[in-house]
């Protein structure tokens, strides 16, 4: 895919920091709940990016990425708990902690391919939540009764409240990170993990080292999933054993094959998905029910689903890829017939928007 | 002139005709409260692991369009938003939040779950919206004192657990007991009130704590173990299908002891009926609602009005769950609570009202059970009453217990 123009960028960068700042003119448009949402939907894309590196990026599934969410939560939580370390302090250490996490599991992860590693790191998914109930770490997890946190305070007493400055905290986190993925894809070692995905016996051939290169891309996009977690441990300012449960992972991964395998601005799209849909479906079902007046009661998750495969067949690329397609036959429409290396790319889509973001 | 001065006496009139009616109903609306409406928030799992308990929100909902084709609640409908969290903490803070700053309600009822409350629970009290009669029986939601928005409902398991202790130590001779736990905060609270009710020495007379997880397929080995080590008291903390399965499991390899099951898991149909009728005698347990599968109960004129009800408003609905008496009583709790609060529909007088019920009768409680509130005792239910598995049916017996927790 073609990189994200920057323009655009500067444009989004802007509205980003601006909207936000409309909260005490305009407190119904841009009133605090949205602004909340907007950050849950920030930790979502970064959760996404994490996951999107490693199975988008570098080719290898994750049906577990929850588990590194939970313990990057974890780790902040018990942070500010137990040890009074100021919240903002808490992300490079989560991210330290997911890393060392993500690193070792890559060890055995291995040996493992495909479906394999899929199904492994589903059982990781699965034990995180009883692992943090277990006896031992009680102690310090809270055990089932999970860890009340505070939530975070506008600092140097800038006149934010406090879902403004969740919400910059969270924008200005993202953008870091995604800057960081974008300048790590678009160097040699960001080259070496796409070219492991796309043929790893070439990749091995051209001396690139495999067993470093997998465990690495592990332990960075743990990382990643794992500032989200500390991230999110902050904006609920509440950690419990319930909310890591097996779907947050599935969810993951829906957000990311839904906003684009393989695309930086996908993992944003993905976030947003994510957390609208979530949110709209019930809505959804219920004006189905009542204002349709259909007789049958359809669950939100049926909703969910229904739209998720309507999606799917219509843009199996995802939602960033199905747009770039879109913008491309509306070029080739508009202007004619189009220059003869344009059906070439359009033909090759999925090999083409493997190669770059 | 003359049609001046007519103009005049009848605008003074109008002028006291309004002020009177002022004086009359001083109206004082918070948000979610108006001349037509009442606006309550709700949220539940209808989805996840816990999907079974949501049933209750279906229950409420029902209840509330039965109020709103009386006439609703001093003239005003119910508008009752109910939003699934999927009993997932963080899914809860968001759409409790939705619930009070988008749909802007007068309060939020029975939203369900111990860690999905305890998510809420600061942001509610910061909020100073009501957080009324939470399903949960966790001892935390009565303190008035650092929470003055947040009340709890039914009788707190850590309350419960303390009378089950003080009745063996009454009753049996030299208790060793043997317990099974479900690994979670209903099992522990549980736990922690029958170690304070047993005293120091709890040690001593817990012969085994034997540990399940809801994911686990049977509990059958840990019976095997509570049994290896010669206990004569069996207290059951588990959840309906698992209570089954030990009660079923301690009759197949003939262990006798007393036993004692929590109310979680005192349904005839979902518990002692697949447990077999023959292996359920002489199991006690405590009570505070009327269990509808109990024959019992079936001409008393509270629960055919239930059943009435039932057939109305939720048709299809299976009438052996006992969470839909629940709901059932805990909405006309809320019911009664707002009927109270007259035209003042502040969110102050619906915590006011809900913190001043003197024996107030709930239908579907037991016999003798009422709720009372105050400005310091945010505990309205309190009691509860031991009975004994016999037959086919409970049997009440002794006092109806009260007790302070916490």
């Amino acid at each position: 895919m073609p990189p994200f123009p920057k323009k655009w960028l500067i444009v989004l960068l802007v509205l980003g920091f601006g909207i936000p700042l409309l909260n005490p003119l305009m407190p119904d448009v841009v009133s605090s709940y949205r602004l909340f949402l907007v950050s849950t939907m920030i930790i979502a894309a970064i959760a996404v990016l994490g996951l999107n590196l490693l199975t988008g990026f570098n080719g290898q599934i994750s049906l577990g990425h929850g588990a590194f969410y939970a313990v990057g939560a974890y780790a902040a939580a018990i942070l500010m708990d137990q040890y009074d370390v100021p919240y903002y302090a808490t992300l490079p250490i989560a991210a330290v902690i997911c890393f060392v996490v993500g690193y070792l599991f890559g060890q055995p992860a291995l040996k493992l391919e495909g479906h394999y590693l899929a199904l492994a790191t589903f059982a990781l998914a699965l034990s995180v939540p009883q692992i943090l109930k277990y006896k031992w770490l009680e102690g310090i997890t809270g055990g089932v009764q999970g860890i009340v946190l505070s939530k975070p305070e506008p600092p140097f007493g800038l006149p934010l409240s406090e879902d403004q400055w969740l919400y910059y905290y969270c924008f200005i986190v993202m953008v870091i990170l995604f800057w960081i993925s974008h300048n790590i894809l678009n160097s040699r070692s960001g080259r070496a993990m796409m070219a492991i995905r796309d043929y790893p016996i070439a990749a091995d051939t051209m001396g690139i080292n495999l067993r470093l290169y997998k465990t690495v891309t592990f332990g960075i996009s743990a990382a990643i999933t794992g500032i989200a977690g500390a991230l999110s441990a902050s904006a609920i300012a509440f950690v419990a054993p319930d909310s890591f449960n097996i779907f947050l992972s599935i969810k993951f991964l829906i957000g990311l094959v839904v906003g684009g395998i393989g695309s930086l601005a996908g993992c944003v799209v993905g976030g947003i998905f994510y957390v609208l849909v979530d949110n709209s479906a019930q809505a959804l079902s219920t004006f189905i029910k009542n204002d349709l007046g259909l007789q049958f009661d359809l669950s939100a998750y049926t909703v969910f689903g229904i739209l998720l495969i309507a999606l799917m067949y219509m843009m199996p690329m995802g939602i960033v890829g199905g747009v770039y397609a879109a913008m491309r036959s509306l070029r080739r429409g508009s202007k004619g017939p189009a220059p003869s290396e344009r059906p070439a790319v359009a033909a090759s889509k999925p090999a083409a928007s493997r190669q770059g973001h | 002139m003359q049609t001046s001065r007519r103009g005049f006496i009848g605008g003074v009139s109008a002028a006291a005709v309004l002020s009177g009616t002022r004086a009359f109903a001083q109206k004082k609306y918070d948000n979610g409260a108006s001349d037509s409406e009442i606006k309550i928030g709700h949220c539940g799992p209808y989805s996840g692991p816990a999907s079974a308990y949501g049933v209750i929100g279906k229950g409420i909902e029902g209840y509330w369009k039965s109020v709103n084709a009386a006439g609703g609640i001093n003239g005003r409908k119910v508008n009752f938003i109910t939003l699934d969290d999927g009993y997932n903490p963080a899914k809860c803070v968001e759409v409790v939040r939705q619930l009070v700053e988008q749909e802007k309600v007068l309060c939020c009822f029975n939203t369900l779950g111990t860690p999905s409350n305890t998510a809420i629970h600061k942001y509610m009290n910061s909020k100073k919206v009501p957080q009324l009669y939470v399903a949960t029986g966790a001892s935390k939601w009565g303190d008035p004192k650092h929470f003055p928005w947040t009340m709890g409902y039914q009788p707190d398991y850590h309350t419960e657990g303390v009378i089950y202790a003080k009745h063996i130590l009454a009753n049996v001779k030299d208790p060793k007991v043997g317990i099974l736990m479900q690994n979670d905060d209903f099992g522990k609270d549980y736990l922690e009130g029958f170690k304070e009710g047993l005293g120091k020495d709890n040690a001593k007379v817990i012969a085994k704590l034997a540990t399940y997880e809801v994911t686990d397929p049977t509990v059958e080995s840990q019976i095997i173990q509570l049994k290896d080590t010669g206990a004569n008291v069996f207290f059951n903390i588990a959840t309906p299908k698992f209570a089954a399965q030990a009660i079923r499991k301690a009759a197949e390899i003939n262990w006798k002891p007393a036993q004692y099951m929590t109310n979680v898991s005192a349904s005839v149909a979902s518990v002692i009926k697949p447990a077999g009728f023959d292996n359920a005698q002489g199991i006690i347990t405590a009570a505070y609602l009327k269990d509808p599968t109990d024959k019992k109960w079936a001409d008393d004129e509270e629960m055919k009005a239930w059943q009435a009800w039932m057939d109305k408003w939720m048709p299809g609905a299976n009438k052996g769950d006992a969470n839909y008496v629940y709901a059932y009583s805990v909405a006309f709790l809320m019911h009664q609570t707002l009927k109270n609060c007259g035209d003042e529909l502040t969110h102050a007088n619906v915590m006011k009202q809900a913190a001043s019920f003197k024996k107030q009768h709930v239908p579907l409680l037991l016999p003798g059970i009422s709720v009372s509130t105050s400005a310091t005792d945010f505990y309205p239910i309190q009691s509860v009453q031991l009975e004994r598995f016999k037959g086919e049916t409970w049997e009440l017996f002794g006092e109806v217990m009260s007790a302070e927790s916490s």
